[in-house]
């Protein structure tokens, strides 16, 4: 198993364990952290599932496709630090990994 | 509805209304035609054309050749893949007139598309929104408080449309007393010549003439003032959008318009309609107001208060298995992916506690998504909320009578009562 955690716009911490082969997203969302929506199911097509990934782990987690880039490019709330937690797949390497939730996914 | 839609009905050539969707054939089903939505018999087209031919070519109707996309997954494919399906020139079932076609970023493909959006977005955007809350709480509150009790009245004219309109006019700081001209200018603006409301295309000009008249003041009054946070102000000093021809700033200040009047206001009828057809929700609705979230995505998948929207196939290209050529005109039927029970559990029962009710396809997805979605939603909740704590029940107490289009999914009227608290 994997460990994330995630930290809320206000500071709360929900530490989860993903499985390998699953996606940052799922594990919020079968997990219940708050501050996800995931309106699209996890077809990089909404924005709901926007996530801050903290500091070295941003390389950690790969690079962006273009289909996420041109979604994240319209938000509003858009961070350098910004990812859709639905196309950060969960491998072993991301074990420990940290993300902040928004305060508001649109 | 006036004489001239039922006339219409009878008279076109087009119209489905009263056929049997199970035994004509199948290729001869074209939903287009504004007949069987405003009959209120379009569902059981949809679900046959799902089950039997979920990618259909209809060859031949009043608005030419087009694809149907039934199913949900068959339209994500579509919605995803933006330089296959181009928003470009229309995203409406109709081929325009160049010269009657105003410019807005619902129907321009990227990178302009991203560039104006960019720029609109945080209007909507819900740390904006937030601020706004209490003001339209306020105001829902002396709309419902003004309402009759015990007596029937129209809940379309005297809910739906009234605080739209309320709310449009406080996105845009549009004076408040000239509110109802914008409601005019969105209805004439989505209009059909001769449907009911525009008696011909040269009224319909004349209204949208107004209406740019009208915001070319307020954008010269804000442009030399400090920048605000409304609408007007944003589009008038944002780097993309300052330098805008006329008939683009028109066209997309008619898209804001009509995407925050025709869908919101629907939906807000179409609630009272979904939880009259099903007391046992409105039950639980009573015994739970914490269900209020969740009953407004689904109120919105209910409803679908845009049934479609349209793109234009750059290229030849397969979706599914069928080949389409460029050029080809593709129709999302939301309507239609929002029934697919492939993807939607008991997809023709209204559930308030409906699981994963977010995942629906009325506000579309992909670059194109509903920009006013949090909006729409906000606008949903605080009026239920402030129904519930006022009412027992908003009761139907006769047939509504919906919109002739096959594009605009909603209501011209419904008779209603309300009953108090005990």
């Amino acid at each position: 198993m994997v460990q994330i955690l995630f930290i809320d716009h206000d500071g709360s911490e929900h530490k989860v364990d993903a499985k390998p082969g699953s996606t940052v997203m799922l594990a919020a969302v079968t997990n219940g952290v708050p501050g996800i929506d995931a309106d699209c199911g996890g077809s990089c097509s909404c924005a709901t599932c926007h996530v801050f990934v903290h500091g070295e782990w941003l390389e950690k987690v790969g690079q962006m496709n273009p289909t996420e880039e041109a979604m994240l490019s319209l938000s509003p709330d858009r961070k350098e630090n910004s990812r859709l937690s639905c196309q950060i797949p969960v491998t072993e390497d991301l074990d420990g990994l940290v993300v902040t939730t928004p305060e508001f996914q649109f | 509805m006036s004489e001239v839609t039922a006339q219409e009905h009878k008279q076109s050539k087009w119209s489905m209304v009263g056929k049997d969707p199970y035994t004509m054939p199948l290729e001869d089903i074209d939903l287009s035609h504004p007949g069987i939505w405003q009959a209120n018999e379009f569902l059981p087209f949809l679900e046959r054309l799902r089950n039997e031919e979920p990618i259909h070519y209809c060859k031949d109707s009043a608005v030419g050749p087009y694809w149907s996309v039934l199913k949900y997954n068959d339209i994500m494919q579509v919605e995803t893949n933006p330089d296959v399906y181009s928003s470009e020139p229309t995203i409406g079932i109709v081929d325009t007139f160049e010269e009657l076609t105003l410019p807005s970023f619902i129907a321009m493909d990227r990178p302009k598309h991203d560039e104006q959006r960019r720029i609109a977005q945080p209007v909507v955007a819900p740390a904006n929104l937030k601020n706004l809350e209490v003001l339209i709480r306020e105001r829902v509150g002396k709309i419902l408080d003004g309402l009759p009790l015990e007596e029937e009245f129209d809940w379309v004219s005297s809910v739906s449309i009234e605080l739209t309109t309320q709310m449009l006019a406080t996105l845009f700081d549009f004076p408040f007393d000239d509110r109802y001209k914008l409601t005019y200018w969105s209805d004439m603006a989505t209009s059909i010549p001769g449907g009911g409301l525009a008696n011909s295309q040269q009224e319909r000009l004349e209204a949208i003439q107004e209406c740019l008249a009208y915001f070319t003041r307020l954008w010269n009054e804000r442009v030399n003032a400090e920048p605000g946070f409304d609408l007007v102000s944003m589009l008038a000093h944002g780097e993309a959008t300052r330098d805008m021809p006329p008939e683009e700033f028109l066209g997309n200040l008619l898209l804001l318009i009509v995407g925050g009047n025709d869908t919101t206001r629907n939906s807000i009828s179409g609630g009272v309609v979904a939880l009259n057809e099903n007391p046992g929700e409105y039950e639980k609705l009573r015994n739970d107001h914490s269900l209020i979230p969740n009953m407004v995505s689904e109120i919105v998948r209910w409803q679908t208060p845009l049934a479609y929207m349209r793109r234009t196939a750059t290229q030849d290209t397969d979706l599914s298995g069928t080949q389409i050529k460029a050029g080809d005109k593709v129709i999302m039927w939301y309507v239609s992916g929002n029934r697919d029970e492939e993807v939607i559990d008991r997809p023709n029962d209204f559930w308030i506690d409906r699981p994963n009710a977010r995942h629906h396809l009325s506000f579309g997805f992909g670059i194109h998504r509903c920009m006013g979605n949090r909006l729409a939603e906000m606008q949903l909740r605080i009026l239920w909320e402030e129904i519930v704590t006022r009412f027992n029940f908003v009761e139907v107490v006769g047939e509504p009578q919906r919109v002739y289009s096959s594009f605009i999914k909603g209501y011209t009227y419904l008779p209603v009562v309300l009953h108090g608290k005990d």
